[in-house]
């Protein structure tokens, strides 16, 4: 995202300690400029600005499911379909080829779907 | 095959790793840059490398090997392979990267607030690191054994001596550009002699591979069986021997073997007239097809239950891979870590469409690979067979470049995490010197174990980390992310009992402990039983233990699914890491 801009060549130092807890005891949820108010729930993390997060992840969790929904019913049944008595051409069409544009298929429409949500839920706090 | 092609070829790909490796020394300052490249690499780089480093040994020849034996079924392999990362890309593609951690453990310790399950999770990290190292190594072995007939360990101290190097010298900046080169590389070396291959084959009538049946031999064939096997022949069979068989000694003798089984010595060479139907081979004791075959289902009644334990092992076994995981650091936020892996799934399954091709001209041109238990050189030989002359000399160099390109590209991505893992927890702090001094560990150990174990398959070995990795970190990220009462000590429990009963089972299989019938199978292909298992054991001891729940599960699950631009942090905090 261009908002944050690196530095071009960061300064060397020594590092001494920096795992990924380091930065939580000051939580990175600063507020910034003025905020619109639902996004300072999320930044202040109050219990409204909890239900937003909680929303997000509801509308994400859902996208995965229904990917997931799809592989399994598409990808997952092909070896009780292939048990049954069937040309052995069949097996090397769907396992050697047709598979692949259907996973890709499906990883295309949740990637659609998720930065969808993602979008929406934006609009939803910076309105 | 003209060894001095297959050199150049070899030195080449060495070569041009090493010299893209010092390029990254140029250009590596920060510890940043060491472990996440400074989190700048485009969608379209990280995604070549990504899949650069995915497409190991098992890819480039383990698959083509097994399809070669057992047919088409095999193909569950690289299917796995792929939809493994769909798997990874609707559950924790994205969050991963936010999540803002360097390595598993990171994660594991920013999500839980623990340092123990943090250790727990590196333990399986270097774990499963070393499982899937063993088999590149080996794998270059045989490759550079089948190329220029050196002892077995050589191409895997040369694997190692390079990976080292450029992984110590120049950290995950340097090995993104060497790996996303490598994908190309590895894609070009399998589809141009494809071409050729294919229109051979055409010219030639376009001849059948049949699975059904044992395949027949085309024309007079001698064949050197390296370690001793047991055959099973449904017909009497008329061949000249040079070695033993069922412990008498032949000297270029016409021998006629009767129906039923027979010992053939190590070392011994057959010479088979054509149109003989290639015996079959039989597990048997320490045999290395006495690990691939039980895991790779047979042909027996409980075929089904082995493709669903490998489907579930590759499916979710994916996202928990040390060398994967470390992968989506590099990604500049969520949204471009999960467009990155929206075309890791194109590249990869464009390269997945060439293995089986090659395994089914394998089982035409090359069926006695079958016998001698060297199928995993199905790939290398084929250009000779089939085309032979100086045209079968430059595409089997070709190959020969390729799978080293393999073997090179995953081991650096192996080595990069367990290092990066072993820096962290085990050497007292993460400064550069201290990931330079865990670089040659990491390969060591792996090394050492091939060298002093016996032959294990490629695919197969790869198999087990993909079911140990199923049952421990796939269970971990995916509550970790969606699930907001996981507990340290859920976690924890549910990493030894899902991972460790995984690990033990195979073990215990591979040992030969499994009683026959359905516990061998069960016991084979544990995916089936353990990922339920690894799930259930965290969630219920996360039920139990309420009040350990880490008090910032809240924010940071918050920083986890929420966009970049409400949690983002100062850029020069980023830059100072």
């Amino acid at each position: 995202m261009p908002e944050h801009p690196q530095p071009r060549r960061p300064r060397r130092e020594t590092v001494t300690h920096a795992s990924a807890l380091g930065d939580r005891a000051a939580p990175r949820l600063r507020p910034r400029a003025p905020h619109p108010p639902a996004r300072s729930e999320i930044d202040e993390q109050t219990t409204l600005g909890h239900t937003y997060v909680r929303s997000l992840m509801r509308s994400q969790l859902r996208a995965a499911l229904t990917a997931l929904g799809a592989l399994a019913l598409l990808v997952g049944t092909l070896p009780l379909l292939l048990a049954l008595p069937a040309p052995e051409a069949l097996v090397w069409a769907t396992l050697g080829v047709g598979v692949y544009p259907v996973v890709w298929g499906v990883a295309h429409w949740y990637v659609r779907r998720a930065e969808r949500n993602e979008r929406d839920f934006t609009g939803l706090v910076e309105r | 095959m003209n060894q001095t092609y297959a050199v150049a070829a070899v030195t080449a790909v060495v070569l041009a790793t090493v010299l893209i490796g010092a390029l990254g020394l140029r250009v590596s300052r920060t510890t940043s840059d060491f472990y996440v490249a400074s989190r700048t690499a485009g969608p379209r780089l990280n995604a070549a490398a990504i899949s650069g480093e995915y497409l190991s040994a098992a890819s480039f020849l383990g698959i083509a090997g097994l399809v070669l034996v057992q047919g088409p079924a095999m193909l569950w392999y690289p299917v796995g392979y792929t939809a493994g990362y769909l798997v990874l890309l609707v559950l924790v593609a994205a969050p991963l990267r936010r999540s803002g951690a360097y390595t598993l453990s990171d994660f594991a310790e920013a999500r839980l607030e623990s340092r123990r399950v943090r250790r727990l999770a590196s333990l399986f990290v270097v774990g499963i690191g070393w499982l899937y190292l063993l088999p590149q190594l080996q794998g270059a072995g045989l490759t550079l054994e089948i190329l220029t007939g050196a002892p077995d360990w050589v191409g895997g101290l040369l694997v190692a001596l390079v990976v080292t190097c450029t992984v110590a010298a120049g950290g995950m900046r340097s090995i993104t550009f060497v790996q996303a080169f490598q994908y190309w590389l590895k894609l070009t070396a399998l589809l141009v002699p494809a071409f050729f291959l294919v229109a051979a084959w055409y010219g030639d009538g376009a001849p059948r591979a049949r699975f059904d049946a044992p395949a027949v031999l085309r024309e007079h064939t001698v064949v050197r069986v390296a370690d001793t096997v047991r055959i099973a022949l449904d017909a009497p069979l008329t061949l000249t021997v040079t070695g033993t068989v069922d412990a008498v000694r032949y000297e270029e003798r016409s021998v006629t073997l009767d129906p039923g089984a027979h010992h053939v010595g190590g070392g011994t060479v057959l010479a088979l007239p054509p149109g003989t139907a290639v015996p079959e081979r039989r597990a048997e004791g320490a045999d290395p097809l006495g690990w691939s075959q039980p895991l790779a289902g047979g042909r027996d009644g409980h075929q089904l239950y082995a493709t669903y334990g490998l489907i579930l092992a590759t499916f979710l076994g994916t996202m928990g891979l040390p060398h994967v995981a470390v992968r989506f650091y590099t990604s500049p936020h969520g949204r471009a870590a999960r467009r990155t892996t929206l075309v890791v799934l194109g590249l990869i399954g464009a390269f997945y469409l060439l293995p089986a091709l090659y395994g089914a001209l394998g089982r035409i041109y090359a069926p006695e690979l079958a016998l001698t238990g060297s199928a995993d050189a199905a790939v290398l030989v084929l250009p000779d067979r089939i085309l032979g002359g100086a045209l079968g000399d430059v595409l089997g160099a070709c190959l020969a470049g390729g799978a080293f390109a393999a073997f090179l590209s995953t081991a650096s991505g192996l080595t990069m995490s367990v290092a990066g893992v072993l820096a962290q927890d085990v050497l007292p702090s993460r400064a550069v010197r201290h990931f330079r001094l865990a670089t040659p560990l990491a390969t060591a150990v792996p090394l050492a174990v091939g060298v002093a174990a016996s032959k294990v398959p490629v695919a197969d070995a790869v198999g087990l980390a993909f079911a140990v990795s199923a049952s421990s970190f796939c269970p971990l990220l995916v509550l970790g992310i969606w699930w907001r009462r996981l507990t340290p000590p859920g976690a924890a429990a549910g990493l030894l009992l899902g991972g460790g009963s995984a690990l033990a089972a195979v073990m215990a299989t591979r040992a030969g402990l499994a009683p026959a019938g359905w516990p061998h199978t069960l016991m084979a292909w544990p995916a089936v039983w353990s990922v339920p298992l690894g799930f259930l054991t965290m969630v219920l001891v996360s039920l139990a233990t309420p009040r350990t729940v880490p008090a910032g599960t809240a924010a940071t699950l918050a920083r986890l699914h929420l966009p970049e631009r409400f949690t983002a942090p100062v850029p020069a905090q980023e830059a100072r890491r």
